[in-house]
């Protein structure tokens, strides 16, 4: 039987990552998620995996260390909240780019600016629609637990490489400091080096005379050069719309009334359906599991199903909007949520849903 | 004579580096960077660590290295090229890593890492190309530009007043513990461009001895940006740019 350990969702990350055979993580650190680092410190992983893990002196230096690393072909990641995601937002932007695997976790906080400590969902819109600068898209994928912070890493990687796309892992406050039991899978080993120009053959490990130099960068200053290759990257995105969307259903089979939520608040949703459910009203629930790729067919066949959607979220509307893409108004869609740190009880959400659907 | 005699190795005194590619490069006449490229090409080739080698570009005119020497390298953000490396090298310690970076690169945008790459004593090579102009984007003011100097943002000739004064980064990092070998060069002249080589040979052989950071400032020419004739630019360099930025190693901790 798996062994099954308590621990937090930030703690969750760090083990997993070198348990899956991660290569380096670089991080610089700030609140809700620096236990993913401290963690990683007090394993020291250097000495049993040869993983490298470094302390940088900003996000800024963190995501490029992971650049570095992933323009090698290993397996790099770093983590950070909300402001620090900001400030990698280049970097993030470039290795879309230059079409590198990485992993990113952002356990969201407050803001905007320096915002709160304390839980937040307002990241949506920067992580799943852009962040950096230019067309581009990260895979991005929603835990709803402290077993999925530690599946999602070796998840991320393996998007990742697929793809050779940054993938991230858009947690929250709740998630990232929560203690749940954690089910530990057997160790992976790192890739050899032999594994490592296999897999990625663009990979810079040093120019053989048996091969043209590898180059990793993402300049061009032709138009239909640059042209030509966005085209390419969004094929690229337009598969992964097509193949990877993950997402949970929970008593939607029956629903009359359907929830969207992702990360923390579909565990609040759940137990809001659950109460819902008890007084007769048939409620159900939609998680996106992954937020690009959306799933925007699965809400279009629920939207046909119910009479309403709500889309509960700790931001002030943001993948609502992808919510109501999906139900091309076959349906009314409607919108709760708190900020600030501030987390609705199932209780507010099921009140919240009464006062929308006009149920007394 | 015939000509057979004179083609004799012992008489060649000048060939292409092997690692030198054929692409036609875009650097102007008379600017410092291909002397620069030419004398890596020949130490990365003479060491015969080809296959052992990792570039770092920066963003600049020399964005485009990865053209011209016959390597695997990385693309870097503007100022980052540190942080790639240190990973790079960090991950691959068996691999020769360098950066090679512009003064607005290095010394403007990039200082953060630069100043924390060297703290850190990673064995990384860094080539530092101290022009005083920011050359690629048309002849701005950099942090190295000379008091009194004009650029396109400094037209009537840099004012300490309300420009600041010209960063002497390369003695900067020398105070820092994690650096092994810091010299600052030039490439004008032929025994010059001989003293370079030696430099960037010995930085490239410090950062397999795990004792910290080797750092190779070239003082360049960029006569585009200068807006004065190569001879022109290397005389002006002589009298102006030396006298800010004295030519010589700084730091070697094996001395």
């Amino acid at each position: 039987m798996a062994e099954k350990v308590l621990m937090k969702g930030n703690e969750a990350i760090a083990i997993s990552a070198i348990r899956n055979g991660v290569d380096g993580y670089f991080g610089y650190p700030i609140t809700p998620q620096s236990e993913v680092m401290e963690t990683l410190m007090k394993e020291k992983p250097w000495e049993t995996t040869g993983m490298v893990v470094l302390q940088a002196e900003s996000e800024v230096s963190s995501i490029n260390m992971v650049y570095g690393g992933a323009s090698c072909g290993k397996k790099v990641m770093t983590s950070s909240s909300s402001p620090g995601i900001s400030l990698m937002c280049e970097g993030i932007s470039y290795m879309a780019g230059a079409e590198l695997p990485c992993v990113v976790v952002d356990v969201m906080r407050g803001g905007p600016g320096l915002g709160t400590i304390q839980p937040s969902q307002g990241d949506y819109n920067q992580i799943v629609k852009g962040g950096g600068h230019g067309d581009y898209h990260n895979i991005v994928i929603a835990p709803a637990s402290a077993q999925d912070m530690y599946d999602f890493v070796d998840w991320g990687f393996e998007l990742a490489f697929k793809y050779r796309n940054p993938v991230v892992v858009l947690a929250d406050g709740v998630i990232g400091q929560m203690m749940e039991k954690v089910e530990i899978h057997p160790p992976k080993p790192r890739m050899t080096d032999e594994e490592i120009r296999t897999k990625a053959p663009w990979a810079t490990v040093g120019k053989p005379a048996s091969r043209e130099r590898n180059i990793i960068t993402s300049l061009s200053l032709d138009s239909d050069t640059q042209e030509a290759f966005n085209r390419k990257l969004h094929a690229k995105y337009s598969e992964i719309q097509e193949k990877e969307v993950k997402f949970t259903e929970y008593m939607t089979e029956d629903a009359e009334y359907l929830f969207t939520a992702f990360g923390c608040s579909s565990r609040i949703c759940e137990a809001a359906v659950d109460m819902l459910r008890a007084e007769g009203i048939k409620a159900g629930l939609l998680r996106p599991v992954t937020l690009f790729p959306f799933p925007y067919k699965e809400i279009s066949r629920l939207a046909s199903q119910v009479k309403s959607i709500m889309s509960i979220e700790l931001n002030f509307g943001q993948m609502v909007e992808d919510v109501r893409l999906g139900a091309e108004n076959k349906c009314p869609v409607g919108f709760y949520g708190r900020q600030g740190g501030n987390i609705y009880t199932p209780e507010e959400v099921a009140e919240e849903f009464r006062k929308f659907n006009n149920i007394k | 004579m015939n000509i057979e005699d004179i083609r004799k190795p012992e008489n060649i005194v000048y060939r292409k580096p092997a690692l030198l590619t054929d692409n036609i490069m875009h650097y102007c006449p008379g600017c410092s960077h291909g002397t620069v490229h030419k004398i890596v090409a020949e130490v990365i080739g003479e060491m015969g660590i080809q296959e052992k080698t990792i570039g770092i570009c920066p963003v600049g005119c020399s964005v485009f290295a990865y053209n011209y020497i016959d390597i695997d390298w990385q693309e870097a953000a503007h100022g980052r090229a540190p942080a790639l490396a240190t990973a790079t090298k960090r991950l691959c310690p068996d691999k020769y890593v360098f950066t090679y970076q512009g003064d607005g690169d290095l010394a403007s945008i990039g200082t953060a890492e630069i100043i924390h790459a060297c703290s850190r004593g990673e064995n990384i090579v860094v080539i530092f190309i101290n022009n005083g102009i920011y050359g690629m984007t048309g002849g701005q003011m950099a942090p190295t530009t000379l008091l009194g100097m004009k650029t396109s943002t400094t037209p009537y000739g840099r004012d300490a007043k309300l420009n600041g004064f010209p960063l002497k980064i390369t003695e900067m990092l020398a105070a820092l513990d994690g650096t092994a070998y810091i010299t600052r060069q030039s490439v004008h002249t032929a025994p010059a461009a001989r003293k370079a080589k030696n430099a960037i040979r010995k930085a490239f052989e410090y950062s397999d001895r795990n004792i910290g950071l080797s750092f190779v400032e070239i003082v360049s020419t960029c006569n585009s940006g200068w807006k004065l004739s190569p001879v022109a630019a290397n005389k002006w360099m002589e009298e102006n740019m030396f006298k800010e930025y004295p030519l010589g190693d700084i730091k070697d901790v094996l001395k």
